[in-house]
């Protein structure tokens, strides 16, 4: 398979973007993975379920703003040069 | 004596204007005069400090002669511009008593199709196969910048795995990127086996490695990742150890996986 860098940008965007949509309240809650459901004991092993929530909320607030930008430039890019 | 030698000026500006103040008040005719004559009173040194403070005064109102007109760093401008070009003078020189620059042009001026000629009259003396058409400069880019993004990829995906499975190891991403290399080797001569001596070739050397590569990893990241107690050779049961133990054995497993994948395209 022949993949170049451009490639490997792409597949990074949709995927950050795949995560952050993910929203709180109307679909992690109801699948069990909301906030409250992920840090359980305070012992020295939070577990991979807790580690990947942290995860996905961690991106979502991070990544929110940058993502906002990064995306309104490539639909300008796309849109100009197709 | 703390005072500095500006404080002073100004102290003196000050009594003399204030001198020359009462003056003016008792016959006004120099009242307008905005500086001090500094031909009438005082001792050399208190001079040189009105002449300071004068200096800046008159740069206040025009600043963009003063910087040339100021000769201490038209002085610095005339030093800087020349060291630059001697600089440069010595660069020029050196560089080409090292590398002949003119006639380094004349080996650059070629094109694709002299290359090609060129790799076809190197190996069809002891090749039977015609791998011309299999390999072109294009290609060598193509799969190097593929390579590297399934490099940048695994790296990636093993730092993710780690970060889920909240192992504390001391492995840096310098350390995973360096682990992700170690196939390489076993490519570049399952390849060049390959190339040399056939199909068969590549196969057994590609088995050669990845079994040589499988435990290598394992016995690498055994030290990194699982615990003190298990490196050591005992098994210890528990939840946070068998998934250590499973990171470690996919990790491993994918190294053949890669290898096979990257280079099978290029025997055929």
């Amino acid at each position: 398979m022949a993949f170049t860098l451009y490639t490997l940008i792409q597949t990074a965007i949709l995927c950050t973007n795949a995560i952050a949509v993910l929203h709180e309240e109307r679909f992690l809650s109801k699948i069990g993975w909301g906030v409250d459901q992920g840090v359980g004991g305070f012992g020295d092993d939070p577990g991979v379920k807790a580690q990947i929530l942290n995860l996905i909320r961690s991106v979502r607030t991070v990544m929110r703003v940058p993502l906002i930008i990064v995306n309104s430039a490539c639909i300008v890019l796309l849109l100009l040069f197709g | 004596m703390e005072y500095t030698a500006a404080q002073s000026g100004f102290r003196q500006r000050k009594l003399q204007h204030n001198m020359r103040l009462r003056n003016s008040s008792m016959d006004g005719s120099d009242g307008s005069q905005l500086f001090d004559d500094t031909s009438a009173t005082g001792p050399g040194a208190q001079g040189v400090y009105r002449n300071q403070q004068a200096g800046p005064q008159a740069a206040g109102g025009l600043p963009g002669q003063s910087l040339l007109a100021d000769p201490m760093s038209n002085l610095a401008m005339a030093y800087g511009s020349s060291l630059a070009s001697q600089g440069r003078e010595m660069v020029d020189k050196n560089l080409d008593r090292f590398i002949p620059i003119s006639k380094l042009k004349y080996y650059f001026a070629v094109d694709t199709v002299y290359v090609g000629k060129k790799l076809g009259i190197l190996v069809f003396p002891y090749m039977h196969e015609n791998w011309e058409n299999r390999f072109s400069p294009e290609l060598l880019g193509v799969q190097a910048s593929s390579a590297l993004v399934w490099l940048i990829m695994e790296v990636l995906a093993v730092l993710l795995s780690l970060y889920l499975v909240t192992v504390n190891t001391d492995l840096t991403t310098i350390d995973l990127l360096a682990f992700s290399g170690y196939k390489y080797v076993g490519m570049i001569l399952g390849v060049v086996a390959g190339l040399l001596f056939g199909k068969l070739a590549y196969y057994l050397s590609l088995l050669w490695c990845c079994a040589a590569i499988f435990v290598f990893m394992i016995r690498t990241l055994r030290l990194k990742l699982l615990s003190e107690a298990v490196a050591e050779g005992k098994l210890v049961r528990g939840a946070r150890n068998q998934l250590r133990m499973y990171l470690t054995m996919s990790i491993a497993a994918a190294q053949p996986v890669f290898m096979y994948w990257l280079t099978y395209h290029l025997i055929r």
